[in-house]
């Protein structure tokens, strides 16, 4: 095979994808059409999820009733010796669920490249569940309800579904911001800036503004909230705009005014936001950081950048050209997989069908990477540098000795689905001449080839 | 005496060691003679291929020392070999092992090898552990078909029972037979051949994640001096730390009476040493473990047989980085108070070039299937009908070696 198809079958799998999975239908069609395999999934578009989990909108009475759950039993501890099984904790259930249809969707995609974009702008716009309460419960929901729509549409659109939706409002404090002026101002309760600090330095701009355009924006997004238990504004848990607690008045926004609209001023300004030139600037970097490699060639940000200017932020034309720049077929893998990619690719190779959530979430914390939990609103670190550290390394190291150590699948098979004919010699040899199965397991889950993208 | 082994396993304690125990959840019942036969069994399943002509060095054969080269043993200077009889030595880092051959508790059999020819651990270790004639058949174990033709007894109620979680139950002992999994609490990085051969291939192939896995090894090693949290490394405690907590629950009233530990790291390809070196560190690990055995089964020694095998040997020639490759013919370790020890069984081949399998290996002359049948049919009572068909199936050509096991 010519090293430029076989480098090229690497990056069909590993650049774009999740990896190859058991049985190497994946490997052999990567390997006779690199740039084909990733089209023809690209040109299919999203999986649709799965009939029955919960709406975010349903989430905060959950909540609700495992609280209740909990101050019962803390009320009236049940007799030890009486008592049965615990009864399930509704909220770990309802994230079980939510994380087994995202890892059913990494084990369903051949490619796995529309379900690395919605991975992609789930970062982007990060909403974690480390924060606990309600981003806890609903962060999935958010992902399946703001992101995945939109991920083959525009990307004001989704900008606009995020910063609406009550799990990134109550991540980012909007919910409880109240408009100094307001009818609802009164002393304690004022203006939050958070949300509107970060859809300026995060979501969009990233530089470029100044205090006082955060202070405007916060200002125009007062009284976007969540509807309480109360029901007063609203079905609890959904999206209302509260125009009580909004901020009355014009408002001045990188050198742009917005007339006082109610819920149409903050609306008018994300998109304007969305649209500006800094932004689609960022966002063709950050595409390109993510794909190609933390210093990503020039030529290949403008070309992103030059496709969002001239497509109003099409995101679907933005990530065709992506998967179609020369340059992402030509970059060298460089960049480490994440914890969690790597262990999806891990899965796909060995099962054939998703692993147990719970499982999965176990591990995925033990690498470094819980599942929709980033540290920050800048969410999980997209540099080579941060997850390629010796301890990460190690612990990468003892995960996969423990997962090949519960296998007995044969290192020989797995080389073939994994790689087709696009492996190195040194890491085939290794494999190959691994003295026990389980060992050439662990060092194909931790060559080279299988750990960069 | 359960402060060694843990009935909750560990993270650290089952990524760590290879050296889970497996045993038959079962005490076999054996009505015989005096009603007091109380045998116990354990195999020790070397991965990776020991290299038999270092272990045991023929070093009466004309032809053994210009072979071997840098990693012959001889009988004088520095390579010394001590002399089992006037043609083989043993290895010098297996003291323990030469006590209990003189003791008439040990011996050796040589140029044995399983029915496999090729050369691939893989299926050579599928081979070793099915029991079948060929690759390919890995539903279940040899040594788990045995305890399928014993008589159950009472079921292990030991006071260290527990799961050794996440660790899959070797082939050797997988199949319809209960099988009973422990971990030793204290137990050694016996990993550290993968390591080396990870840093290897990231050598080659990607520098950035060797240095890193450099140093994340380097300071784990640290962390595990500051805590004693892992008191040893290398092969003496990967190997001795899980023997010592295994013969303590087979010594047991209560405790299991058949079972299979497996040690790695005998795929010595580069720089295997001879007095010293790579492979005499993994002897003395075995020698330990012959030790811990003996020591902590007491009384229950005589009555014990602790085979170790592997599941084929090195070539006869050394290599060009001071090693030896995948063989066939090898050596097979027998020790216990129950073997009739003190001998080395062998039907020599010789090693001129004339006389090697391929020109290359120990031609095997020994077929290891005749060696365990002996011990399972001496040993354990097995019928030679049950070991062709249900334990060996297709063995019947394979006769049961005689006179392993002592007549009380």
């Amino acid at each position: 095979m010519a090293a430029d198809r076989s480098s090229e079958t690497l990056i069909a799998l590993h650049r774009f994808g999740f990896g190859a999975r058991k049985g190497g239908a994946d490997a052999r069609e990567a390997a006779r059409d690199p740039r084909g395999f990733v089209l023809a999934e690209f040109n299919r578009g999203l999986g649709s999820p799965a009939p029955g989990l919960p709406a975010s909108v349903d989430l905060p009475a959950v909540a609700d009733q495992q609280a209740k759950r909990d101050q019962e039993l803390r009320a009236a501890p049940p007799n030890p010796a009486t008592k049965g099984p615990a009864p399930p904790n509704l909220v770990n259930e309802a994230i079980h669920a939510e994380a087994a249809s995202w890892l059913g969707f990494g084990h369903a995609a051949p490619s796995g490249v529309c379900e690395r974009l919605v991975n992609f702008w789930a970062n982007h716009f990060t909403v974690s569940a480390a924060r606990g309460g309600l981003p806890r419960i609903m962060a999935g929901a958010y992902v399946r309800e703001a992101i995945r729509p939109h991920v083959f549409g525009r990307f004001a659109d989704m900008a606009a579904a995020v910063v609406r939706h009550p799990a990134m409002l109550t991540y980012l404090d909007n919910h409880i911001s109240i408009g100094p002026g307001s009818k609802s101002a009164r002393a304690g309760r004022g203006l939050n800036e958070n949300l509107a600090r970060e859809i300026l330095e995060l979501h969009t701009v990233g530089t470029g503004h100044s205090q006082a355009d955060v202070n405007a924006l916060a200002r125009m997004l007062t009284g976007w909230t969540m509807a309480g238990r109360d029901g007063r504004l609203g079905r609890y848990g959904s999206f209302v705009f509260d125009a009580a607690a909004h901020e009355p008045g014009a408002q001045v926004l990188m050198g742009r005014s917005y007339v006082d609209a109610g819920e149409n001023q903050a609306a008018l300004a994300v998109r304007d936001l969305a649209a500006l030139p800094a932004t689609m600037q960022r966002i063709a970097w950050k595409l390109a950081r993510h794909f190609i490699a933390d210093q990503p060639p020039r030529d290949a940000v403008d070309a992103l950048f030059a496709t969002l200017r001239e497509t109003g932020g099409d995101l679907r034309a933005v990530s065709r050209r992506l998967l179609t720049l020369d340059a992402c077929w030509r970059a060298p893998l460089t960049k480490i997989r994440t914890p969690q990619d790597h262990l999806v690719a891990i899965w796909r190779l060995l099962n054939q069908a998703p692993e147990p959530a719970p499982r999965a979430q176990q591990l995925m914390a033990r690498m470094g990477q819980p599942l929709w939990s980033p540290p920050s609103p800048a969410g999980y670190s997209d540099l080579d540098a941060d997850w390629a550290t010796p301890n990460a390394v190690k612990v990468r190291y003892d995960v996969v000795v423990e997962i090949a150590r519960s296998r007995r699948d044969d290192p020989r098979g797995l080389l073939q689905d994994a790689f087709g004919p696009a492996v190195s010699a040194a890491t085939r040899d290794a494999v190959m001449r691994a003295e026990s199965r389980e060992q050439g397991l662990a060092l194909l889950l931790l060559s080279p080839e299988f750990m960069r993208r | 005496m359960t402060h060694l082994l843990s009935s909750t396993i560990t993270r650290r304690a089952a990524l760590a060691s290879g050296a889970a125990l497996f045993a038959w959840s079962f005490i076999p019942s054996f009505v015989g003679g005096g009603g007091s036969r109380d045998p116990r069994l354990v195999v020790l399943v070397l991965r990776g291929a020991l290299d038999g002509l270092i272990a045991a060095p023929p070093v009466g054969d004309p032809d053994h020392e210009a072979l071997r080269g840098r990693l012959a043993l001889t009988r004088s200077g520095e390579n010394t070999a001590p002399m089992l009889d006037s043609f083989f030595g043993l290895h010098p880092s297996m003291p323990q092992f030469a006590r209990l051959w003189s003791q008439g508790e040990a011996m050796l059999v040589h140029a044995v090898a399983t029915p496999y020819r090729g050369r691939s651990h893989f299926d050579g270790q599928d081979v070793l552990e099915s029991g079948q004639a060929g690759p390919g058949r890995v539903d279940s174990g040899w040594l788990n078909r045995a305890l399928t033709t014993l008589p159950a007894g009472e079921r292990i109620e030991g006071p260290a029972r527990g799961l050794a979680v996440g660790v899959t139950t070797p082939l050797i002992l997988r199949g319809s037979a209960s099988i009973t999994g422990w971990s030793p609490a204290a137990v050694v990085n016996s990993s550290d051949d993968l390591a080396q051969r990870l840093s290897t291939l990231y050598g080659e192939r990607d520098p950035a994640l060797q240095a890193n896995l450099r140093q994340a090894l380097a300071l784990d090693a640290v962390a595990r001096r500051e805590t004693g949290d892992l008191p040893r490394s290398g092969a003496d405690a990967a190997m001795r730390l899980p023997a010592r907590g295994a013969a303590k629950l087979l010594a047991a009233d209560d405790g299991p009476r058949i079972a299979a530990l497996s040690f790695n790291g005998w795929d010595t390809h580069a720089n295997a040493g001879a007095a010293r070196g790579r492979v005499a560190d993994l002897l003395a690990g075995l020698d330990a473990a012959f030790h811990e055995f003996e020591k902590g089964l007491g009384p229950q020694w005589r009555n014990t047989v602790v085979v170790a095998l592997s599941e084929f040997g090195r070539t006869a020639r050394v290599n060009g980085t001071s090693g030896t490759d995948h063989g066939v013919g090898g050596v097979c370790f027998i020790a216990g108070g129950a073997v009739a020890g003190g001998r080395v069984i062998a039907d020599w081949p010789g090693l001129r070039q004339a006389n090697l399998f391929e020109g290359r290996d120990l031609a095997p002359t020994t077929d290891l299937r005749a060696v365990l049948k002996g011990v399972l049919a001496d040993h354990l009572g097995i019928s030679p009908a049950a070991l062709a068909r249900i334990v060996f199936p297709g063995s019947d050509a394979v006769r049961p070696l005689a006179n392993i096991i002592r007549t009380a």
